[in-house]
């Protein structure tokens, strides 16, 4: 079937099967690698990205589903080279070890942070209850979180 | 893991999307959020051959005060009933429920009607919805007709709901009572409940203790002899038929039913 998704703010228009998964679009189509798979079962959100900028684990979505919307994914987040906040604050915190996760972490925080920019470190760690960091290194993530929204304010 | 063959259509309203089940029969099934089915479907333990996505019927996605109840489209997402200030202040059971299920990210797509008609009797709100006496809205081909969700669950994701009928609204009568409680047993956040329980004032209902969400009516009953809550909530696992698993024993489930019982009825008494 014929799908038009806008990702990254650039629409792509492909011929696709009609069970294709969001995230085998934007891998395999779109091309845009960053977003991983990891459980590929709705629980370690290693593939969240933003669709009409909410947090959703694109393994469980359809690409069909996603025609007509806007995805963006961790490399559409910095713009003329300036790292997004949230990027910024997990290099700056060392957010992460092995990176897996991150990119996941990175959309699943910008997502929280729009929808409440001041959080409290509690509030952060039940809203990254989407996301697991296989190297366990959540008090980095959790303080970048926290930086990210600091420098937001 | 890729779900097998299916072709998709997209229904853009609810005339269409009943249509479009009647035209396909029972090879179909309804998506709404999708965070139940896919995963069934990609551990390929469902294999529907046409699927109806119900993603763009946005006129099914409100919540409205309708007097002595609130009415909540079958496509509202969790996220939606989370931060809902009118469920807030009337059935603020139902809000901090929905933010109880999965994580954000699954708020995000999961939808109540989809919860409801899905009829895992793992899921949160199923019971929550028990415990309130909410009524359903499904509209087949032939009309619409609303079911007491007493009668809604017939068994492990088995509903009334005719094949094509379309749920779309789910009443939630304004309680009476106002002391409310939610708990959840989880080993991990985003688990399902290992066993959930829902209070209302004293009417208690019970996640994941059978093939169905249940009314703890025993425990309902010693409450109106007037029994103490934690006496009360020692007949929590009576009448249940808890499943074993890889998470719990059936005697397990039975202790934390009579514990989160217990808890849930104090927790409400503080909020009377």
């Amino acid at each position: 079937m014929k799908v038009d998704l806008t990702v990254n703010g650039k629409e792509i228009t492909a011929d696709v099967e009609d069970r294709m998964l969001l995230v085998h679009f934007l891998r395999d189509v779109a091309d845009l690698t960053a977003t991983n798979i990891g459980c590929d079962t709705t629980s370690c959100g290693a593939c969240t990205v933003l669709l009409d900028g909410e947090s959703v684990k694109s393994c469980t979505v359809l690409a069909a589903q996603a025609s007509g919307h806007e995805i963006t994914t961790v490399e559409g987040l910095a713009s003329n080279g300036t790292m997004h906040p949230v990027q910024q604050a997990f290099h700056e915190q060392h957010g992460l070890q092995c990176g897996f996760c991150t990119p996941g972490m990175v959309m699943a925080i910008v997502s929280m942070l729009k929808e409440n920019p001041h959080p409290t470190e509690e509030q952060v760690r039940t809203g990254l209850e989407g996301n697991l960091c296989r190297c366990t290194g959540y008090h980095n993530i959790v303080r970048a979180a926290l930086a990210a929204a600091e420098v937001s304010a | 893991m890729i779900p097998s063959v299916f072709t998709y259509r997209r229904a853009g309203s609810a005339e269409e999307a009943c249509d479009l089940a009647a035209e396909y029969g029972e090879d179909a099934k309804y998506l709404a959020g999708g965070h139940s089915l896919l995963p069934l479907m990609k551990l390929r333990l469902a294999a529907p051959e046409v699927i109806i996505d119900l993603g763009g019927l946005r006129d099914l996605s409100y919540v409205t005060d309708q007097g002595s109840y609130v009415a909540i489209g079958a496509l509202t997402r969790h996220h939606d009933v989370e931060h809902s200030s009118l469920l807030a202040r009337e059935l603020p059971l139902l809000a901090h429920a929905a933010g109880q299920v999965g994580d954000p990210q699954i708020r995000h797509r999961g939808t109540i009607g989809g919860s409801v008609a899905h009829a895992d009797p793992a899921s949160d709100l199923p019971a929550v919805l028990l415990a309130l006496d909410a009524t359903v809205v499904a509209r087949g081909t032939d009309g619409a007709r609303e079911i007491g969700i007493g009668e809604f669950f017939q068994g492990l994701f088995e509903t009334v709901l005719e094949p094509g009928e379309l749920l779309t609204e789910i009443r939630v009568p304004k309680p009476a009572a106002v002391g409310w409680s939610f708990q959840k047993f989880t080993q991990r956040a985003i688990d399902w409940a290992i066993v959930g329980v829902a209070v209302q004032g004293n009417q208690v209902a019970l996640v994941n203790m059978g093939g169905t969400p249940l009314r703890a009516v025993t425990v309902e009953a010693a409450l109106a002899d007037g029994e103490s809550p934690a006496d009360a909530a020692a007949h929590a696992a009576e009448g249940t038929s808890a499943a074993a698993d890889i998470r719990a024993s059936r005697e397990y489930r039975e202790h934390l039913a009579r514990v989160l019982v217990s808890r849930a009825l104090t927790e409400a008494s503080t909020r009377a």
